[in-house]
């Protein structure tokens, strides 16, 4: 595995670079935010994504896809990170789209897949329900009454979950919460009776809901793929999560730091650039080596990814950790090195803070993310 | 490549008749060779693999044959070093004449100088050290005030250098005097060599708070040199210093990174688990597990970092400044956190209730101390990336 970009890679990141600088710089998330605009992404930019192939890089080319793997959509995730970017291609074209894929009948891919290329679909992955992301402690229960699967429970925090179209359901069907097995996964449209889906709001000015479910019934064909044994392709879809949002905070972290070193190159206080302060510079030379370990440790799990290789969890563990780590740093410091200026609404660094520690939460926190480290490893 | 397929061939052939048997055994620390007048062979065979290495010129492979050296080029050198590494032979010659001072000699030198010092050097007959830190001139090198007067045919030289390696057991010093105590400090600068048997040079070894070291003091107390012993242009010595310098951090940050040199190869986690005990196959205190986990995974992302710049081919000088900084700091962590989970067991001195092992950690723990000082400081290496990576102002 070589820790670099292909070819083909490379160019998609460069058109991803050039297509957040030219169409979504930071004042479109500003005016987006600003707005009455609920789903807080735009439609047309996302219609611009999709026709350049992005809503269907992991979706197989026999249902329209490009099958560019996890690299592919990474790299995108990153350049649009810089800029902040909002767009449903987290949740509809990493985690919808995977889900289908991995679990889903033929039929069902049949169904959803191409409408997700298409743009026509957008989805949303319903799974924690707790204030901390456990993804085994599911009480959401799925009984089947008759012909139909009757779901009650409640999911929070659901990513993108005001604005899918589609919500996937993550529910326990037999078990009990804290184990892998008897999890299973639903379809559900959002316009259905019995399903209560209501936004909330957060620092980052993004889209997520809380979602109710109460007594809300469903078709058999709802379920993907096998009763109670979605739980170990729940956790590999939740890395390929994992990678995507790491690479999006990689993204953030570049941007914010190279703000951040461009102001301490012009400002200047006691006659000089405050650059010039080694209490300041050793702190930014800390930030690069951790940026540096990061941009590694992201490309290594994307690779990893696409490599179907045995390390992808400790990997995708590893570079969800490295990247809240690091945004973590470079977030706060950005705003410090800015002085007043950095804590004012008017000046975007402070965006980079807000989405930063919502992004931490994203599918687990550096701590979580220590931890499962630790006992995959034997520690 | 035919040609190369054939140079493969004699090497091959040459090692297999002249490689002597127990050099093809793992090294034992007190078999290095080093070289010098006064050498002493453990094993003889040592002796012998250097005569014959040194007779080639394979001790310095790429440098010109009519000055001793192998007179390879390129890809023959690459192939030697692929020969020598199938069959695990030992280095024939470890030498700071030759990873320094030869590239200088070779660049700067005058002919009478590149003829009377590289064959001795490539042969391992004569041994080099460094004379550059002073007392007073550590980070701030160019500020170094030991002087040489101009005495006509000679420089008297007086002054003082510190962290000389092994000053005690070498034969010649390559040292950097202030010949222009007038000029500004980096253009009083000359490059000096010195025989150690010289009237008036003395050392004197520099106990480490880990204990022996081959760090010395050396002292000049009015040292005649002659002249011709000047390398390159009077007052223009920093140039070659710089050279000079760039070959040994190349040499020191591997060695940083590698465990200070007194590396027990001990892996933390394992530490952890003998001392700490185990409780369900884990380690059994979960404020140190979660320690070194911390560590462990900014190890395997820093690994994947220089696995990462391998694979970018990046130009060197930023990232062996971002490696030396981080390597060395993460070397030291790792020496903290191993003593803290051997518990009183990782405090040892000598072997009156101490293993050798716990004995070797404890000393490694305090070797490592120096790595984020020896050539180049933490500090200076981040300055280093500020300036010349983030381009951030003087």
């Amino acid at each position: 595995m070589k820790l670099i970009l292909t070819e083909e890679q490379q160019f998609l990141k460069d058109t991803a670079q050039s297509f957040a600088r030219d169409k979504t710089p930071v004042t479109h998330f500003r005016e987006l935010r600003d707005s009455d605009n609920s789903q807080c992404w735009d439609d047309g930019v996302w219609q611009e994504m999709v026709e350049l192939g992005w809503s269907g890089i992991l979706v197989p080319e026999k249902f329209g896809g490009s099958e560019f793997g996890m690299a592919g959509i990474s790299v995108i995730m990153q350049e649009l990170g810089k800029t902040l970017t909002p767009s449903p291609i987290l949740s509809t074209s990493v985690l919808g789209v995977s889900a289908i894929n991995m679990l889903g009948s033929d039929d069902q891919k049949e169904n959803y897949l191409p409408k997700i290329v298409a743009g026509e679909l957008t989805t949303a992955l319903a799974i924690d329900e707790g204030n901390h992301h456990d993804p085994f402690a599911i009480e959401t229960t799925a009984i089947l009454d008759g012909d139909h699967w009757v779901l009650n429970g409640k999911k929070v925090f659901v990513v993108d979950g005001s604005s899918a179209d589609t919500i996937l359901i993550v529910a326990r069907t037999s078990g009990k919460s804290g184990e892998s097995n008897g999890i299973s996964v639903f379809v559900a449209s959002k316009k259905i009776a019995g399903l209560d889906v209501s936004k909330i709001s957060t620092a980052d000015s993004r889209n997520y809901a809380n979602i109710e479910m109460s007594d809300l019934k469903l078709e058999q064909n709802a379920l993907l793929g096998e009763k109670d044994l979605a739980g170990e392709t729940i956790e590999k879809i939740l890395d390929l999560g994992r990678i995507a949002i790491s690479a999006e905070m990689l993204g953030n972290t570049e941007e914010a730091f190279e703000v951040t070193i461009n102001y301490l190159k012009e400002r200047k206080q006691f006659g000089v650039q405050i650059g010039s302060f080694q209490a300041l510079q050793h702190r930014a030379a800390k930030m690069f080596c951790e940026i540096e370990l990061t941009k590694s440790a992201v490309i290594a799990a994307m690779h990893a990814a696409d490599e179907n290789s045995n390390e992808l969890e400790r990997l995708s563990s590893l570079a969800k950790f490295q990247a809240g780590e690091t945004l973590h740093l470079v977030s706060n410091e950005a705003i410090q090195m800015h002085g007043g200026i950095g804590v004012t609404d008017e000046y975007d660094i402070g965006f980079y803070l807000k989405r930063a520690r919502v992004a931490e939460q994203i599918f687990g926190t550096s701590e979580f993310h220590q931890a499962r480290y630790a006992d995959i490893s034997g520690f | 490549m035919e040609h190369l397929e054939q140079f493969r061939q004699e090497v091959r052939d040459w090692l297999e008749e002249n490689c002597p048997p127990s050099m093809r055994t793992p090294l034992v620390p007190e078999e290095e060779v080093w070289g010098g007048r006064n050498a002493e062979y453990v094993n003889p065979e040592s002796k012998l693999w250097l005569e014959r290495m040194g007779e080639k010129g394979w001790t310095a492979p790429n440098l010109p044959k009519e000055y001793g050296g192998g007179g390879l080029d390129r890809d023959q050198t690459k192939v030697l070093h692929q020969e020598l590494f199938r069959i695990k032979a030992r280095p024939a010659l470890n030498s700071f004449g030759i990873w320094m001072l030869a590239p200088c000699i070779i660049e700067f030198g005058s002919e009478e100088q590149k003829r009377e010092h590289l064959p001795k050097i490539i042969k391992g007959e004569i041994r080099w050290c460094q004379g550059y830190s002073e007392p007073g001139s550590g980070s701030d090198l160019a500020s170094l005030s030991t002087k040489a007067e101009d005495m006509g045919d000679h420089y008297l030289v007086n002054g003082q250098k510190v962290w000389t390696s092994y000053a005690d057991k070498a034969d010649w010093i390559f040292a950097l005097v202030r010949t222009g105590p007038k000029e500004p400090k980096h253009n009083g600068i000359s490059f000096l060599l010195i025989d150690m048997a010289t009237e008036g040079v003395s050392t004197k070894p520099i106990t480490l708070i880990s204990g022996k070291s081959p760090f010395c003091e050396t002292f000049f107390d009015n040292v005649k040199a002659p002249k011709e012993n000047l390398v390159g242009v009077e007052n223009s010595g920093w140039t070659i210093a710089k050279k000079l310098l760039q070959h040994e951090r190349n040499f020191i940050s591997n060695f940083g990174l590698a465990g200070g040199g007194t590396g027990s190869g001990a892996d933390v986690v394992n530490i952890a688990k003998k001392y700490l005990g185990e409780a369900n196959g884990q380690i059994a205190n979960p404020a140190q597990r979660e320690n070194i986990t911390l560590h462990k995974m900014k190890e395997h992302a820093f690994g994947l970092t220089l696995q990462r710049s391998g694979d970018e081919g990046a130009k060197a000088s930023a990232a062996s400044s971002m490696f030396k900084y981080y390597g060395t700091e993460h070397n030291k962590d790792r020496y903290e956190l191993m003593i803290a989970a051997m518990g009183n067991k990782g405090l040892g001195w000598t072997n009156e209730g101490f293993s050798d092992d716990e004995q070797a950690i404890t000393k490694a723990w305090l070797r490592t101390k120096a790595n984020s000082i020896e050539g180049g400081t933490s500090e200076v290496q981040l300055n280093v990336i500020s300036r010349r990576v983030l381009d951030l102002p003087n």
